[in-house]
């Protein structure tokens, strides 16, 4: 077996090479849905419903994706410049425990800021911590050549005991009856809410804006010649002039800024105080809708909407047919790993001799 | 001081470094040979999830505990094969498809997990191995067959690495596959058996816990354990013998920041303790970075032809 580059690749098959994928995906969930003894169309219907049949379906699907959106973006930007990143979710939790520990200076310290002011430095606060996350791995990468997989990766669950050590210490919520969640944010740092009686908050005006100006900057700057160069070829980015290192420390930050700001907004906007489950594993499903999105940051909102939507849809689809929530790891896996082959098979031909 | 000294006396500190090692061995293993013929693959986490499952669940439904090992290690080798597929074949990025991996074998595992136990609230059990108290050696003999299996596999795949035309062209297609395809090496084949006996030993480690460690499958047992293994073939420099030290050190602190905990002298937040071996793994990270010696073509794809 060996591929062929194909000369051109036809736009039809740009765009069917998704929508195949994504049939095939649910032709071989069906099997499992099979094997759970309940019926596959009701199955998806319900899926589709629990994601996005009522107003109320979709706000619980676009909060899901707030978060998921920010990690995708922090994955994207990382990935395009081949630092691999797989940090997002260390990021976030040290954004939100940044985010809480500024948040809260309002109480005993006597600090007198305005809430507005104290917002925007929460949130500065949750970007830097995020990205100084990543600056330690990106520099290690740059200067040493120590594996950034590996140590983004230990540094997650580093971050996770620091934040488990926090919680339970210094910043404890005394009046918690002894679980381990950081104080409640007062009401002036939330974010208020996009509908009434839902959950889904400005975070995801946010998130949208983000991945429209992580597009811009990727398209029009510089900086975005540099991240794709330095991602295709570093050793040609050099000899063209880029820095390698700056550009990469310059992603490195830009990556664990989105994803700490993931984290604080996630505070901000549903939670209002930091707890140890705060995050069902953003971090690492935004890689996964990085890759759905083919690396590019308006793809991300899609890509985060339709993978939010399958997680609440099976929430709800498992609760009345009894088909187990995991269906939707397993689509959201299997779309992944399909649109991986799609897209090669748009640009490569496949010759079996 | 004394305390420390009391601990590491203890012949049962001994044996829980070893026990705690055995998958870390076997899946360094597993990591070492894929990377040894050049392709990452990070879907070890999700590997040893469903060796855990399949091995597990075969011996449940009455098959006998080696058959049960021997169902993990297919389970590994079929998704080597998926792995070896898109990254060999395709030339799909290792990084991308090995997440993918994961993903898709944690899942599946899950949902098959759920899907044979609707209702249970406690974790169904099996009979584990038992030690082998014939062996008459004093740590060892507290230890279960896996894990003389894992130290056995060292020497064995250290030799046939480095002593057999096999090992040979595995190296050579890790280094510079277009001196092997020059050779009459098969790097498309030598690769793809690599990954599948590699991702075969990843599944045996999955299994060591639900076979041998505990006798039930539970929700994140393997619990970061496969990235471990990724971190320790680094800090091997891509040695089997130097594998099996990284894993017994890595034990050596989990094991130590047990006992500190469970003796309750622990003076510092039990957190600090737990953080100590993956700050180790960091540490040795940088401290081998310099001479880490990687396979040449690690992480590049391979098209006949193409350069």
């Amino acid at each position: 077996m060996r591929l062929e580059k194909r000369t051109q690749t036809s736009r039809l098959a740009l765009l069917l090479a998704p929508l195949g994928a994504v049939a095939f995906t649910l032709l071989v969930s069906a099997l499992l849905v099979l094997w759970a003894g309940a019926p596959v169309g009701q199955t998806y219907g319900l899926l589709w419903q629990g994601g996005f049949g009522s107003v109320f379906a979709f706000s619980e699907t676009l909060t899901r994706a707030t978060p998921l959106m920010l990690t995708g973006l922090a994955a994207t930007v990382a990935f395009k410049a081949r630092l691999f990143n797989i940090g997002a979710e260390g990021q976030l939790y040290m954004g939100a425990l940044a985010a809480v520990a500024v948040g809260g200076l309002h109480d005993g310290t006597g600090l007198a800021l305005h809430p507005a002011a104290l917002f925007v430095l929460m949130m500065l606060a949750a970007a830097l911590a995020g990205a100084l996350l990543l600056l330690g791995p990106a520099l290690m990468k740059a200067k040493l050549g120590v594996d950034e997989v590996v140590t983004t990766l230990l540094l997650n669950f580093i971050v996770l005991l620091l934040v488990s050590l926090m919680l339970d210490g210094p910043m404890k919520d005394p009046t918690a009856m002894g679980w381990p969640q950081s104080v409640v944010l007062m009401p002036e740092l939330e974010l208020s809410k996009l509908i009434a009686q839902t959950r889904v908050h400005t975070g995801l005006l946010w998130a949208c804006a983000l991945s429209v100006g992580l597009w811009a900057l990727m398209k029009y700057t510089v900086l975005g010649f540099d991240i794709r160069a330095v991602g295709a070829n570093p050793r040609a980015a050099a000899f063209a002039g880029v820095s390698v290192t700056r550009t990469v420390v310059l992603v490195a930050m830009l990556s664990g800024a989105l994803a700490g700001l993931a984290g604080a907004i996630e505070v901000a906007g549903r939670t209002s105080y930091l707890t140890l489950d705060m995050s069902p594993g953003y971090g690492y499903t935004g890689i996964v809708i990085a890759m759905l999105a083919g690396l590019h940051p308006l793809g991300v909102i899609a890509a985060s909407v339709f993978v939010a939507g399958m997680l609440v849809g099976a929430d709800s689809m498992s609760r009345a047919v009894g088909v187990p929530t995991f269906i939707a790891d397993v689509i959201v896996a299997t779309s992944l790993i399909s649109v991986l082959v799609a897209t090669l098979l748009t640009q490569y031909r496949v010759k079996v001799k | 001081m004394t305390e420390l000294f009391d601990i590491l006396a203890n012949p049962s500190f001994w044996v829980a470094v070893l026990r705690i090692a055995t998958p870390l061995i076997l899946g360094t293993l597993g990591v070492l040979l894929c990377e040894r013929a050049g392709v990452l693959n990070l879907g070890i986490e999700g590997i040893m999830v469903a060796g855990a499952f399949t091995g597990w669940l075969a011996v449940y439904l009455g098959w006998p505990l080696w058959a049960g090992v021997a169902v993990a290690a297919l389970t590994g080798g079929v998704l080597g094969l998926l792995h070896a597929f898109l990254t060999v074949g395709l030339a799909l990025s290792q990084h991308v498809s090995g997440l993918g991996i994961t993903l898709l074998a944690t899942a599946l595992s899950y949902y098959g997990y759920r899907v044979s136990f609707p209702k249970v609230s406690t974790p169904p059990t099996i009979t584990p191995f038992a030690d082998m108290d014939w062996l008459g050696l004093p740590i060892l003999a507290q230890q279960t067959p896996l894990t003389l299996l894992a130290l056995l596999l060292v020497p064995l795949i250290g030799y046939t690495l480095y002593r057999t035309p096999l090992g040979l062209a595995v190296r050579m297609v890790g280094e510079n596959p277009q001196a092997a395809e020059g050779q009459g090496v098969s790097v498309a084949a030598t690769r793809t058996g690599a990954i599948v006996a590699g991702s075969a030993l990843m599944g045996v480690a999955g299994s060591f816990l639900t076979l041998s460690a505990f006798n039930a499958f539970f929700f994140n047992m393997v619990n970061g354990r496969g990235w471990i293994c990724i971190a320790l073939v680094v800090f091997a420099s891509w040695r089997p013998g130097k594998a099996l030290l990284g894993a017994l050190l890595f034990a050596f602190f989990d094991a130590l920041q047990l006992r500190l905990q469970q003796s309750g002298s622990a003076t510092l937040p039990y957190q600090l303790y737990l953080m100590l071996p993956y700050v180790l793994s960091i540490v040795a990270l940088v401290l081998v970075a310099r001479k880490a010696s990687y396979p040449q073509a690690l992480m590049k794809p391979y098209r006949k032809g193409e350069r």
